[in-house]
């Protein structure tokens, strides 16, 4: 009994630590921004990095979400005889949620994964020591410009993976299924709000997640053990851990936004 | 006599350092005298490295002081540790080239981060570094390409990038061919009398440090077990010292891990 009380003890101790450094090093990150004001450049090479390069998988899921949409949508309206309905399912099914959550979870495996081993492995190298020895800071140089490039890239890869999904929504509803192209569009426009649904989802939602996914890839990457073992627990974690937070986020962000209360 | 006060460059003094509840240094007294190449040696495992990063700033000492050039290294504010830290060049043992930029780029970055050098200048200072150690023609490499002896020597030009007063090297000659050992070892004597540099080095290779040394540290379980020229260690009558001058594979120094009787350990039984 007592052993289970020390362990549990011991254990949240650990992760209140944890916390508290993870919290530090935030602080760290936010503090050092100003200084891409003096060196954009490390910025748009950062942004090149995570946003351009997961551009293919987020242009193909999203294409494929859209058409699922499109379909399961269709299968169930049919019935009622209210496919004209379907593009505001499709637009509001993204816009609020998929879009957001799912762009998430893919950047955290794509870009998350890269950016915790990145800087892992530099710790690993002694390439993070030894810029610390030639006077120059890492937080700034290397970590600031690749966590703010991601939490402008994670907002926008939200808002193509949103518009490529409706124009796939609208392939299978309109072109393969001939739900009517008109009403497809005037319904979306009647019924999609740009404060309530788009400001909620593409850009708040989208922004509190991205902030998540990479805070918490830098952070693993950062407090990695120096191994191969550590890198690559690092990197698990990271898509872990990222991943629970942003649907967790997403519950408390939904209950929030669009909740009864 | 060495390492007479106003002479040190650097100076260690009743220096302790614990990680978790493991002693790596205590009391520690040691002093680098400028314009010579020190060696501090010792056994795998007793806290070189952990030396070199106290001395550097990155590890604050539990007691005791550590100055370089006069200067209280965990008392200064971060921007007088870093104007310090210019001024210091670090040879890491795995090199700590980046990765993603090439071998120029790795040699032109503290200038570039640290002056406001026109591209043309850097270029001229680049190539230069590149040239005393033998590696101009490799500046369009990336690290990936480069053996292990090349990697070092690069890190080493770009640690004498800004013209520093002072190298630290961490192991140079760990898990090098007896060529670039070779390299290795008259390089950093060139560099440290043709820029008047004080080197330190800590390695556990007797041979090629000895060689190139002009004062010893022997540390060993956190202390300075003996220091002295390169002469007076290898004729030191303390056994430890000649056990570990000497590479004698037994001596004061055993081969065994702290461990209970074998005959107990075989007979007790008891599974693991």
């Amino acid at each position: 009994m007592t052993a289970l009380l020390t362990g549990l003890g011991r254990w949240l101790l650990d992760w209140l630590t944890r916390m508290g450094r993870a919290n530090l090093f935030l602080l760290g990150l936010l503090s050092a921004l100003s200084f891409l004001f003096k060196r954009p450049g490390l910025l748009v090479k950062q942004l090149y990095a995570v946003g351009v390069l997961s551009l293919p998988i987020i242009l193909v899921s999203g294409l494929f979400v859209g058409m699922v949409l499109g379909l399961q949508g269709y299968a169930n309206l049919v019935d009622f005889g209210a496919t004209s309905s379907l593009g505001t399912v499709v637009a509001l099914s993204l816009i609020r949620e998929l879009g957001p959550v799912l762009t998430a979870l893919l950047y955290a495996g794509r870009a998350g994964s890269a950016l915790t081993a990145e800087i892992g492995l530099m710790k690993a190298t002694e390439q993070l020591a030894s810029l610390q020895m030639m006077a120059v800071d890492p937080f700034p140089r290397v970590l600031a410009p690749r966590f703010l490039a991601g939490c402008l890239a994670v907002p926008l890869l939200t808002a193509i993976f949103t518009a490529v999904g409706i124009l796939g929504g609208y392939f299978v509803a309109v072109i393969q299924l001939g739900v009517d192209g008109g009403a497809f569009w005037a319904q979306m426009q009647a019924k999609v709000l740009l404060f309530e649904d788009i400001i909620n989802g593409v850009l708040i939602k989208s922004f509190v997640f991205g902030l998540l996914v990479n805070w918490v890839a830098l952070f693993e990457g950062y407090e990695a053990l120096p191994t191969s073992e550590g890198v690559s627990l690092a990197t698990t974690r990271t898509v872990v851990v990222s991943s629970l937070a942003v649907l967790g986020w997403d519950f408390l962000l939904t209950a929030l936004m669009f909740g009864a209360w | 006599m060495h390492g007479s006060n106003h002479a040190a460059l650097v100076s260690v003094r009743g220096l302790s350092f614990h990680r978790g509840d493991r002693m790596i240094f205590n009391d520690l007294h040691l002093e680098i005298p400028r314009g010579q190449v020190t060696a501090i040696m010792g056994p795998s495992g007793t806290g070189k490295t952990t030396l070199l990063r106290l001395i550097g700033g990155q590890l604050r000492p539990d007691a005791g002081r550590i100055e370089v050039d006069g200067r209280c290294v965990h008392e200064l504010s971060r921007q007088e540790l870093y104007q310090l830290r210019q001024r210091m060049g670090v040879l890491f043992q795995s090199g700590a080239l980046f990765t993603d930029l090439s071998v120029f780029e790795n040699v032109a970055f503290p200038l570039r981060e640290h002056t406001r050098l026109p591209e043309r200048l850097i270029r001229i200072l680049a190539l230069m570094k590149l040239e005393a150690v033998g590696l101009r023609g490799a500046r369009d490499l990336m690290p990936a390409e480069l053996s292990g002896g090349m990697a070092r020597r690069v890190a080493l030009a770009r640690a004498i990038a800004l013209d520093p007063m002072m190298i630290l090297y961490d192991e140079p000659f760990a898990g090098q061919d007896p060529i670039s050992m070779g390299v290795l070892a008259k390089l950093i004597r060139t560099l440290n009398d043709a820029l008047g540099l004080t080197s330190v080095i800590i390695s556990h290779d007797v041979k090629e440090t000895t060689a190139i040394a002009d004062y010893l540290y022997l540390i060993s379980e956190g202390r300075v077990v003996e220091h002295g020229t390169p002469e007076e260690l290898h004729r030191s009558p303390s056994p430890w010292v000649d056990q570990f001058m000497h590479a004698r594979p037994d001596g004061p120094m055993s081969f065994h891990y702290v461990a209970p009787p074998y005959a107990d350990d075989l007979l007790s039984g008891t599974p693991q």
